[in-house]
């Protein structure tokens, strides 16, 4: 495949610069509610709660919007995947409404059974929002069952085999490290010590599951390499991937926790923009009649839509990124818990 | 059932529930902004404390808020695939300028507004709850222009595409500023701001019913007043405004405001009545000429009837007549609890007379149906068509999506949602009956 960087290319990156933004920042919040109930006092539930209390919803904000980009630039892999997938983005829809609900629900009582409830519900979420996530990329890598129309006909069942679980796994198992070393960085005393030990039992089952789906992919899903294999300087993206996970255990090692989180965030960038690559000019990969597939080209809204949205892109993200990092920025170190907490 | 009928009673259900939480939130972020500002003026803690009361409840509401919209951005996808391939070069843009100058700002700043009183100054605080406010008065605007665009489409062309046709942006600024954007958007804010000032005036009046939180309720309750007085005023502008819109780009739907048939005769207007469809009359007490009056300026003038549309092109009548008419009443009836709020406060009564104070605790409810039948209205006056005159709803339903699978999703969310409305009404009301917080007497030397 040639690389041109037309419209069409240039949105595939946005588009993809903002699911990659997502992953990256409600990662670690999904991380966190998968580790929640390891924790076992109030108290440090409460912490886990505010952990991710000020920033969640703005990371969630990333899938909506990423979600209407897809609508504005590629309408018709936004139709053919949202219907295709019905039964799994609803059930997606729920963990996110559940999760949601259960951060801001839990510290409205003080009654046991209720956080009891809210903390699984939070948890149980969070681990089954991530599972999805994976398992829709693992069908968007494996390919999906396509007619000429860009109908899906595969029903939910269909979505459901070795590879898409295991790359379901593998996400959640990512999001687990992400998390842990997000909660490190935001904790101290007592929690702080749990949450390190956590840290290094997750970053191994991480790398158990990476390494899994790496083997799985080079050898059953091909195809996801080949532009790698096709421009070997493009190698350098996996290359950059390897490094940057390695580095998470080594940065934590020495104790640079903020370090390790910044490894940790360019590990999901690079493993997202790998995917990312492995489809391109694709979106939707269609199996067994290849023709059938959607890519940046077939499926893309007019150019001058296109060119309109990279106005609004061109003033939006700057703001965007600006008052994202200020938030940050005010709500930097450690969690202290006061009368305005979860 | 058919699957355009469920996937529509599914739409429905969700952008309904939905709808309840965004007006407040536009409202209160309205009321914020004002008494955030008075703190930031005035350094007295009292507005501060007041303020953090309201801004909680924001806090609730928005969460509400997002889950449920997360939704939404999703079942064009999911149940409307045909129409979103037929507009999605249009209507997505709209959608995407959302996320990106709205919903990032919004929750963004949220975060300031919600945690952020110990970590910023008053003065970056008050910018916080103006970026919320604006961030949610925002959102209105794109999903207002994307609405509106399919009630009046303008500035698109038809094009071929693959197999398909679809329609795409011709001109960006009139799919923007389509006929009906400013008319509709202007009329939204109102009922926005309108749902905001009743919710503070009903939990104001509450807790002068139960002698609580005197000063607090009374400062909110004067700030509410003097929005509800302005927006509930507005909204007659604005409403007619919408009205003598909707009478050059869809006639069938206002034909079916006021159930008037006769292809080309002058229409009155009913106070209230009831739509015969089969004999296609209307019953009900008329003001006759009163809708060509309001209309043209002439009583005389011919108004176009349901008769001189295809049957099939027609909206389901007595829905549409009685949603818009009840609409109407409970705006009139706000218009009067507004003046009288206003002519209390100025002679002093608002705040002593307990009935007057019981029914500014239910009026809260009042602009939420309004809201909620507005937009019956205008979703059921459009049909039979998603986008008017271009695509007709029965045409634009997912065709891979089975009837039985859309009947899952809406059981589903009928109990997810009758459980979430269920706690977000239980939770209000306790942090309502919780209240603010009280003022602790400050240590000596020290200004708060």
């Amino acid at each position: 495949m040639n690389f041109t960087f037309d419209l069409n290319t240039i949105w595939f990156l946005l588009v993809g610069a903002l699911f990659t933004g997502y992953a990256v920042l409600d990662g670690f919040d999904l991380g966190v509610g998968a580790l929640h109930l390891f924790t076992k006092t109030d108290e440090e539930r409460r912490i886990m709660f505010n952990a991710i209390g000020p920033v969640w919803d703005g990371n969630e904000v990333w899938l909506v919007t990423g979600g209407g980009a897809l609508f504005a630039a590629f309408p018709e892999v936004y139709a053919t995947v949202f219907s295709g997938f019905y039964a799994a983005i609803y059930l997606l829809l729920l963990g996110l409404i559940f999760r949601a609900v259960a951060i801001e629900f839990r510290s409205k009582h003080t009654s046991a059974t209720w956080r009891q409830f809210w903390d699984i519900s939070f948890s149980a979420s969070s681990i089954f929002s991530a599972l999805l996530i994976g398992v829709a990329m693992g069908n968007l890598a494996w390919g999906v069952p396509l007619d000429a129309e860009f109908q899906y006909h595969g029903g939910f069942l269909g979505l459901i085999n070795p590879y898409t679980l295991l790359v379901g796994v593998t996400t959640v198992a990512l999001f687990m490290m992400h998390g842990a070393i997000y909660v490190v960085l935001k904790t101290e005393g007592e929690l702080h010590d749990k949450v390190r030990r956590w840290v290094n039992n997750t970053i191994i089952f991480f790398i158990i599951c990476y390494g899994i789906t790496t083997m799985t992919t080079l050898l059953y899903v091909p195809h996801m390499a080949q532009n790698i294999r096709e421009h070997p300087a493009l190698f350098i993206l996996p290359l950059i991937n390897m490094l940057a996970i390695a580095n998470v255990p080594r940065e934590m090692h020495h104790g640079r926790y903020f370090f390790a989180f910044l490894s940790s965030c360019v590990s999901v960038a690079a493993l997202a923009a790998l995917f990312g690559l492995g489809l391109y000019p694709a979106l939707v990969l269609a199996r067994p009649v290849a023709a059938n597939s959607l890519d940046i080209y077939n499926s893309a809204s007019s150019a001058g839509t296109l060119k309109i949205m990279m106005i609004i892109a061109a003033i939006g993200i700057p703001l965007v990124l600006a008052y994202t990092s200020s938030v940050y920025w005010i709500f930097r170190g450690k969690v202290k818990i006061d009368r305005s907490s979860y | 059932m058919d699957a355009a009928l469920v996937s529509r009673l599914q739409f429905g259900l969700t952008i309904a529930f939905h709808y309840i939480f965004p007006p407040l939130t536009i409202g209160l972020g309205l009321f914020l902004v004002i008494s955030d500002g008075l703190y930031l003026k005035t350094r007295d803690r009292f507005y501060k404390n007041m303020t953090q009361f309201w801004v909680r409840i924001f806090g609730l509401i928005f969460a509400l808020g997002v889950s449920t919209g997360i939704v939404m951005e999703f079942e064009f996808g999911t149940n409307w695939a045909t129409y979103s391939r037929f507009v999605g070069d249009v209507f997505g843009s709209a959608l995407a300028a959302e996320g990106i100058f709205a919903f990032f700002l919004e929750s963004g700043f949220l975060a300031i507004l919600l945690f952020g009183w110990e970590k910023v100054k008053p003065g970056t605080h008050f910018l916080a709850t103006v970026m919320v406010a604006l961030g949610a008065h925002f959102s209105a605007i794109w999903i207002v222009v994307a609405n509106s665009w399919m009630q009046t489409p303008a500035g698109y062309r038809i094009v071929e595409h693959g197999a398909l046709m679809r329609a795409e942006v011709a001109d960006f600024w009139q799919v923007v500023f389509n006929p009906s954007t400013l008319d509709r958007i202007s009329h939204v804010y109102m009922g926005c701001w309108q749902a905001g000032a009743f919710l503070v005036l009903s939990v104001s009046a509450w807790y002068l019913l139960k002698k609580k939180h005197r000063q607090f309720a009374v400062t909110s309750m004067k700030i509410a007043i003097v929005i509800a007085l302005f927006s509930s005023v507005m909204q007659l502008v604005t409403g007619d405004f919408s009205a003598r819109g909707v009478a050059k780009t869809q006639p069938a739907k206002m034909a079916s405001l006021e159930g008037h048939f006769p292809a080309n005769e002058p229409a009155g207007m009913y106070l209230f009545g009831w739509v015969d469809t089969k004999n296609e009359t209307t019953h009900g007490l008329e003001i006759p000429g009163l809708l060509s009056f309001m209309l043209y300026g002439d009583a005389s003038k011919p108004v176009t009837g349901l008769d001189a549309i295809p049957k099939e092109d027609r909206p389901p009548v007595a829905i549409v007549f009685q949603s818009f008419h009840a609409m109407v009443a409970i705006g009139m009836l706000l218009i009067l609890l507004a003046i009288i709020s206003t002519v209390g406060w100025w002679r002093g009564f608002i705040f002593e007379k307990r009935w007057l104070l019981w029914v500014l605790v239910f009026s809260v409810l009042l602009p939420q149906l309004a809201n909620q039948l507005g937009w019956f209205t205008a979703e059921l006056g459009r049909q039979p068509w998603i986008v008017y005159g271009l695509l007709r709803t029965e045409d634009a339903v997912s065709k891979n999506v089975s009837v039985s699978q859309v009947e899952g999703s809406l059981v589903i969310f009928g109990i997810i949602y009758f459980l979430l409305g269920a706690l977000f009404i239980y939770l209000l009301d306790s942090k309502i009956k919780h209240g603010p917080d009280d003022l602790e007497p400050l240590p000596e030397g020290h200004r708060a």
